[in-house]
């Protein structure tokens, strides 16, 4: 019992625990502000800038999350690569939803159309031949068996 | 597929996929024109026109508070748009720090909008240069974008009256300003 409550213990400060922030995570998740690429790609003065930004943040030990924050304090929401869910930004989220959502419906109408119009096809052309007829379209088709 | 139109898509369905492209397109449109670059302020003066200048309360830079260019009126003021790790700022910063203190007895003022930066970062920066013209921070480039500003620096010329008479896009030189702002500061508001 004793073993099981230490190894809940180690379990439960380790899942408690924040990860430590590191430069190459935040970089791709965050944009140049001027150059409107992302930091991990790019050189100018005012990348370079951020990513001293970033290290003195991460040495003063702040998390991933802590930091992110103060991007946005130092430079504006633009720093972030991810818009944020809310105001204007929050249409980059639902526009390609509703797009996705959009799309399946089209597919799943043109889908229901094409089956009725196949079922259409399937059925039978018209009535069944009389015997006399049937007799002498046998005799036709035997001619090409010889 | 090349068979199917709209016209086999049932009557109910057309306003709501008419109104979901329309949204769509709007939606575009209004993501172009917003991070487009307004050159309405250079038009005018290329008309010889003088506009109103753009207000925006903004935080003082080093200070507690806001202030606005509106706070300066009846001054001509020498708006520059600057940031610390922009070069060509760093270069112009001497020469707008001596032009502020020229012009202050003429009732002029260089007034710095600080961008895009930590102000931590913008104050160390002022210290190492000696600069003391006050500066206000334009966190997201807000403001600047109602001046049109696309790079660093811009510097902009408002009369006593508040409106631009002149604008630089690129580093201000000593020859630009003898030739605007020295017949500014004659004129009276």
């Amino acid at each position: 019992v004793r073993v099981l409550l230490a190894l809940v213990l180690i379990l439960g400060l380790a899942g408690a625990a924040e990860p430590k922030a590191s430069l190459p995570d935040i970089e791709d998740e965050v944009m140049c502000v001027e150059c409107k690429t992302a930091l991990n790609v790019s050189t100018s003065p005012v990348a370079n800038q951020e990513r001293d930004f970033i290290r003195e943040k991460i040495a003063a030990g702040l998390d991933k999350k802590q930091i992110k924050a103060a991007l946005v304090d130092a430079y504006g929401p633009a720093v972030l690569a991810e818009p944020e869910a809310k105001g204007f930004d929050l249409s980059a989220w639902l526009v390609p939803g509703a797009l996705v959502a959009l799309a399946a419906a089209g597919v799943a109408l043109m889908a229901r159309r094409w089956r009725r119009s196949g079922a259409a096809a399937a059925e039978p052309a018209g009535p069944d031949l009389d015997p006399d007829d049937a007799r002498r379209l046998d005799a036709e088709l035997a001619t090409f068996d010889r | 597929l090349a068979g199917i139109t709209l016209q086999g898509v049932r009557p109910r369905l057309y306003w709501p996929i008419t109104l979901a492209a329309a949204a769509l397109v709007g939606l575009l449109a209004y993501g172009l024109t917003a991070v487009g670059t307004d050159t309405s302020l250079d038009e005018s003066l290329a008309k010889g026109k003088r506009v109103e200048a753009p207000v925006a309360e903004l935080p003082r830079l080093g200070g507690s508070g806001m202030s606005s260019l509106a706070d300066e009126k009846g001054k001509v003021v020498v708006l520059n748009v600057w940031a610390s790790w922009c070069p060509p700022c760093k270069s112009e910063m001497p020469l707008l720090q001596r032009t502020h203190e020229k012009i202050a007895p003429q009732g002029g003022v260089v007034l710095g909008i600080d961008t895009q930066e930590p102000p931590e970062k913008a104050l160390a920066f002022l210290s190492e240069k000696h600069i003391t013209f006050p500066s206000l921070r334009d966190r997201d480039r807000e403001y600047g974008r109602k001046y049109g500003v696309s790079a660093y620096p811009e510097t902009f010329l408002i009369d006593r009256d508040g409106r631009v008479a002149a604008l630089r896009r690129g580093p201000v030189t000593q020859q630009w300003l003898d030739q605007h702002l020295t017949p500014l500061l004659k004129e009276q508001a």
